[in-house]
């Protein structure tokens, strides 16, 4: 009796680690797709250093880091990053790998995107077709903005479709979540959609187009901010990210047999 | 002891909802024997006892005791308020209010819990006593402190024959051994047995104050004739 | 995502919420079932709107103050589990306190005339309800701690849902569903089942039933 009181006590008492500890907030797509597993062991044998993933949409990263909450944050929407190195709340962007954006529906194809020219032709298509609703994570993620910016390629005026385009207002897996409810097309990222595991009768329909890139970027948040700010542990973890292990680490992870990242650091 | 006495109400008024329920009354209790209060169902005899025992709101008027110590008072009402406690707890209660040691509490609580029978229901939740047993407990609970003054609103109004003789013994006890009573009651026979004064209320005053023997033998109104001889007095 | 610690960081911080928060909710609850003052119906309604108050609101406002940009931001308490207590006892306090209050009123109505007989001081009279109607403040505990583990909107923006560190039952139910991993949701779903039910039936059984008469 007395051993399981001493274990539940010390389980109770805060851990308290000699490790240091950095928290970067990263997108629900990054955490979707299971990278973080990988390299956070391997970031805590070689630097000794606990990441606290913080697993928010960019709109909120990009609040956390404002609000100095963070140490650095890890998204991908460039323009939003630049003006938010350009305010002064990031140190600088630092571009790390890419991975891509696809357009999933419904098996029976009814709009037929899988014949789609390119990824403005995709979503034409399914306009044009007018049968299956389209859904839309519509929470200002780099997800989100990147199909925006499609719509717009395409001459599409969101607010013209009505009740044909669904904005949940949420996560990749909550967003694919109610696209197979609703048996509907959606745009996402190309991890979350490997990682999902309720499928349903979706499939992914067009890849390819290159200007379904998805650039992610590591950005230091501005140690002026407050005191607690860690931004040694944010420059080394940087290098580190932009290593030749990270490379090998980011190149060879796969889902399914699939590779999902492409590593594109540039030497500083 | 008794120096608390006389008990001196001089006015005292009580409105409640606009309308006077007791009131004035002039009344003057003297040092020894026991009190009395009778008359009509709404004549206000609880409201009586409940303001000489201070737990009543005066409107107007005073009620002097001659040394008020509110701790020397106890009370037992009409339907007996038992702590959701066992018996024994009870009894405990009132002494552990005073930080009464331990050895004494105990003593107190054998002697009393013999006095009315309860002691193979020691452990027994109050509540679950019958009505004649709550209240032989209230009694005892009231007792226990050695009030100087012992207050009671009808405290057989609601128990059978064997009950109410046993709870006139206790009394009769407490009335010998030197405790001031002043109980309400609307049994005749009660009053004639127990009282050295009484009190006739009628509406809300005194309508009568006396020796028992002088009221009960020659009441001097024509409402106290009536109301002794079992009409209805209103 | 280890299920041992998950479970026990849950009931680690309700646990601790439901302590402070009984502590301050169950001498208000008393007090303001014996103490009459000026503005005391007021006062009461207070706490049961603040019942209602939705728990994401609550952990908006409390987000806002922890923010290192925020007046408590020096604190660095944002992203813990103590934050996540804070956010809890700020939602159950209102909780435990009225329902307390309505059976410590009850009870006061029923012992009122005694306890005024026997001359005892407020502090004493409060002291006796709460031991005599510990049962019924046992019960309002217990909706103070149904509301705080099954909670998940408030404690997910103050505890960052962060791995190892604020990832309770709750947040990790929402994280698995919204990664379409609805069997591991749903697993960890019964095992916060289980555990509420364990936890009732222990207090209960700790505290033994009416049927015995020691309450």
């Amino acid at each position: 009796m007395n051993r399981t009181l001493v274990i539940l006590l010390t389980v109770f008492c805060a851990q308290v680690s000699i490790a240091d500890v950095m928290r970067i907030a990263v997108t629900t797509s990054f955490e979707n797709s299971g990278l973080a597993d990988v390299l956070l062991p391997e970031i805590k044998h070689d630097l000794d250093l606990d990441v606290q993933l913080l697993v928010v949409g960019t709109g909120q990263a990009l609040r956390l880091g404002e609000a100095g909450d963070v140490d650095a944050i890890l998204v991908h929407s460039k323009a939003a990053e630049e003006a938010f190195v350009a305010a002064g709340h990031g140190t600088h962007r630092r571009e790390i790998m890419y991975n891509d954006f696809v357009v999933v529906g419904p098996k029976s194809d009814g709009a037929d995107v899988g014949a789609a020219s390119n990824a403005a032709d995709a979503l034409s298509r399914i306009v044009a077709a007018d049968r299956a609703p389209f859904v839309s994570r519509g929470d200002d993620s780099g997800t989100h903005k990147a199909e925006l910016a499609i719509w717009t390629l395409a001459g599409v005026d969101i607010a013209d479709l009505g009740l044909r385009y669904q904005s949940v207002g949420a996560g990749m897996g909550a967003a694919l979540n109610t696209a197979v409810g609703l048996d509907a097309y959606v745009f996402s990222d190309r991890a979350s959609w490997l990682n999902f595991g309720n499928k349903g009768e979706l499939v992914l329909l067009y890849q390819g187009d290159p200007v379904l890139f998805n650039q992610y970027a590591y950005l230091p948040i501005n140690p002026s901010k407050n005191s607690h700010i860690r931004n040694d542990l944010a420059i080394q973890l940087e290098d580190w990210l932009t290593s030749q292990k990270a490379s090998t680490l980011i190149d060879d992870y796969q889902i399914a047999g699939e590779k999902l990242f492409t590593f594109n650091a540039s030497l500083p | 002891m008794t120096a608390a006495f006389p008990l001196v109400l001089n006015g005292v008024k009580v409105r409640r909802m606009g309308k006077t329920v007791l009131g004035p009354v002039d009344l003057t209790l003297s040092a020894n024997g026991t009190t009395i209060i009778v008359g009509p169902n709404g004549s206000g005899k609880t409201t009586l006892l409940r303001v000489m025992h201070g737990i009543e709101r005066i409107r107007a008027g005073g009620v002097v005791w001659e040394n008020d110590d509110p701790a020397r008072h106890a009370f037992v009402f009409q339907t007996p308020i038992m702590l959701r406690r066992s018996v024994t707890e009870n009894l405990t209660y009132p002494l552990m209010l005073l930080k009464t040691p331990k050895d004494q509490i105990d003593m107190a609580v054998d002697h009393w819990l013999e006095r009315i029978g309860l002691e193979s229901s020691r452990g027994t939740q109050a509540t679950r006593l019958s009505g004649g047993e709550r209240q032989k407990l209230a009694i005892a609970r009231a007792l226990i402190r050695k009030p100087d003054v012992l207050f009671l609103d009808e405290p057989s109004a609601n128990l059978d024959g064997h009950a109410t003789r046993e709870i006139e013994a206790l009394l009769h006890e407490a009335a010998n051994a030197g405790t001031r009573l002043v109980m309400a009651t609307h049994d005749m026979g009660q009053a004639r047995r127990l009282a050295n004064d009484v009190v006739f209320l009628l509406n809300g005053s005194v309508h009568e104050y006396g020796l028992a023997e002088e009221l009960f033998s020659t009441p001097s109104t024509l409402e106290l004739i009536a109301f002794l001889r079992g009409d209805i007095v209103s | 995502m280890e299920l041992w610690e998950i479970s026990l960081r849950s009931l680690r911080v309700t646990l601790t919420a439901l302590l402070i928060a009984s502590i301050i909710a169950i001498p208000l609850g008393t007090y303001l079932a014996v103490q009459r003052f000026r503005y005391r119906r007021f006062v009461i309604s207070i706490i049961n709107a603040l019942m209602g108050l939705p728990p994401v609101v609550v952990g908006l406002v409390i987000y806002i103050m922890l923010s290192r940009s925020g007046p408590f931001g020096v604190l660095n308490l944002l992203f813990t589990p103590t934050a996540m207590i804070i956010a809890q006892v700020i939602i159950i306090t209102p909780v435990i306190a009225s329902i307390a209050h309505q059976s410590m009123r009850e009870l006061w109505a029923e012992y009122h005339d005694l306890l005024i007989s026997l001359n005892t001081s407020k502090w004493q009279r409060i002291l006796t309800l709460i031991h005599d109607g510990r049962r019924n403040l046992l019960t309002a505990s217990l909706a103070g701690f149904g509301r705080a583990i099954g909670e998940v909107g408030a404690i997910m923006i103050v505890g960052g849902n962060i791995d190892h560190v604020s990832r309770v039952l709750t947040t990790a139910i929402a994280l698995e569903t919204g990664k379409g991993d609805f069997v591991l949701a749903m697993g960890l779903g019964f095992v916060l089942i289980g555990i509420s039910i364990l936890v009732n039936l222990a207090i209960h059984t700790l505290t033994r039933t009416e049927r015995e008469g020691r309450w």
